[in-house]
């Protein structure tokens, strides 16, 4: 016996056909597939999904908080990118 | 033996197989090895209490006595259950129980199967809600059997001892009764004989996969079909039926 966790997975669960994944939380599995069941056994007990993936943790690359600034506020003045400035016609239902 | 006492007993077999597998998944509730294997261990024991209910229901009423679920599993002796003995042998390492489980699920997933098909619509019905929830379990009990006999040299020996241990209890599932007979002949129930088959190939295949040796043919332990259990039993029954035995009626 080794004293080492086992790794950590990310779960993403698919709530409804036609919606996307979403991040549901995590899990710990000694290899993908023990992931995936652990995902079901773990996320889904109240019928949560139809669709799971799962990845290791240490697999995601993320962005660096120190680099927010950077990354993410020169996009704050751009206010023309947001489709606000368009009038939509009566009857329109899917926009 | 007529042919209502013949459905009454195969569903209790049935009733009391899934409870007794549960009361023993019960008793390993906090003392799994990790929370994610402890949430699968709960989520299984549930199932089964939920089949178990709607088959001693069933019972219930084909009996008419005016007896409910709780009083069969609560009111009734060791020697009135009717389980396979390999499903009340105690839960051992967390090898043994993956094993017991395997054995028992490879089989229980094949005469679910045959009952999906059987001409008592209410059994029918019952099997092919519980099938799906027993195909989930023997998919994450064989990845476990896998990665304990293909894992390290200590994992893979002692699952070779529990699985050379719990062989002798298989043999009893595939031997057929009198009530075994009457379901297959009036009720198109399963064929033993044909699911002894059905389960041999896939425990072959799971047990190569997990590069274990297969038992040697062997004597082969019965009579928990006809309500003679092992020394382990009356302990199960026990703790199980204490609470309703000292406060019957009690709930909260």
């Amino acid at each position: 016996m080794t004293d080492k966790e086992w790794p950590l997975y990310e779960v993403f669960i698919r709530s409804r056909a036609g919606l996307s994944h979403r991040h549901a939380g995590s899990v710990h599995a000694p290899d993908d597939q023990m992931a995936l069941d652990h995902a079901r056994d773990t996320y889904t007990r109240r019928t949560e999904g139809v669709s799971i993936w799962v990845v290791r943790s240490d697999r995601i690359v993320a962005s660096d908080p120190a680099e927010n600034a950077a990354f993410f506020e020169p996009a704050k003045d751009k206010i023309y990118r947001h489709p606000t400035f368009y009038e939509i016609p009566d009857g329109v239902e899917n926009l | 033996m007529s042919r209502d006492e013949a459905v009454i007993a195969y569903v209790l077999r049935l009733a009391d197989n899934a409870l007794i597998l549960a009361q023993r998944m019960i008793e390993l509730v906090t003392a799994k090895p990790e929370l994610e294997e402890e949430l699968a261990n709960a989520n299984f024991a549930l199932d089964f209490i939920g089949q178990a209910r709607m088959l001693y229901s069933y019972a219930a009423e084909l009996e008419g006595a005016g007896r409910s679920e709780d009083d069969f599993a609560f009111m009734r002796d060791g020697n009135e259950f009717r389980n396979l003995l390999l499903i009340e042998q105690p839960n051992g390492h967390f090898g043994d129980s993956i094993v017991r489980q395997y054995l028992f699920e490879a089989f229980y997933v094949h005469q679910l199967d045959a009952l999906t098909r059987c001409k008592d619509q209410r059994i029918a019905e019952i099997a092919a809600r519980a099938i799906k929830e027993v195909r989930y379990h023997l998919r994450h009990i064989s990845h476990w059997l896998i990665r304990l006999g293909d894992g390290t040299d200590e994992s893979h020996q002692r699952v070779q001892a529990s699985l050379d241990e719990l062989w002798r209890f298989t043999g009893e599932m595939f031997v057929s009764d009198e009530v075994d007979v009457a379901i297959r002949d009036n009720l198109a129930g399963p064929d033993l004989e044909a699911i002894a088959a059905l389960w041999k190939r896939d425990v072959e295949d799971v047990i190569a996969e997990a590069t274990l040796q297969l038992p040697e043919d062997q004597w082969m332990a019965r009579g928990g079909k006809q309500g003679q259990h092992s020394e382990h039993f009356g302990f199960l029954i026990a703790e199980m039926q204490f609470l309703q035995r000292s406060y019957a009626g009690a709930s909260w």
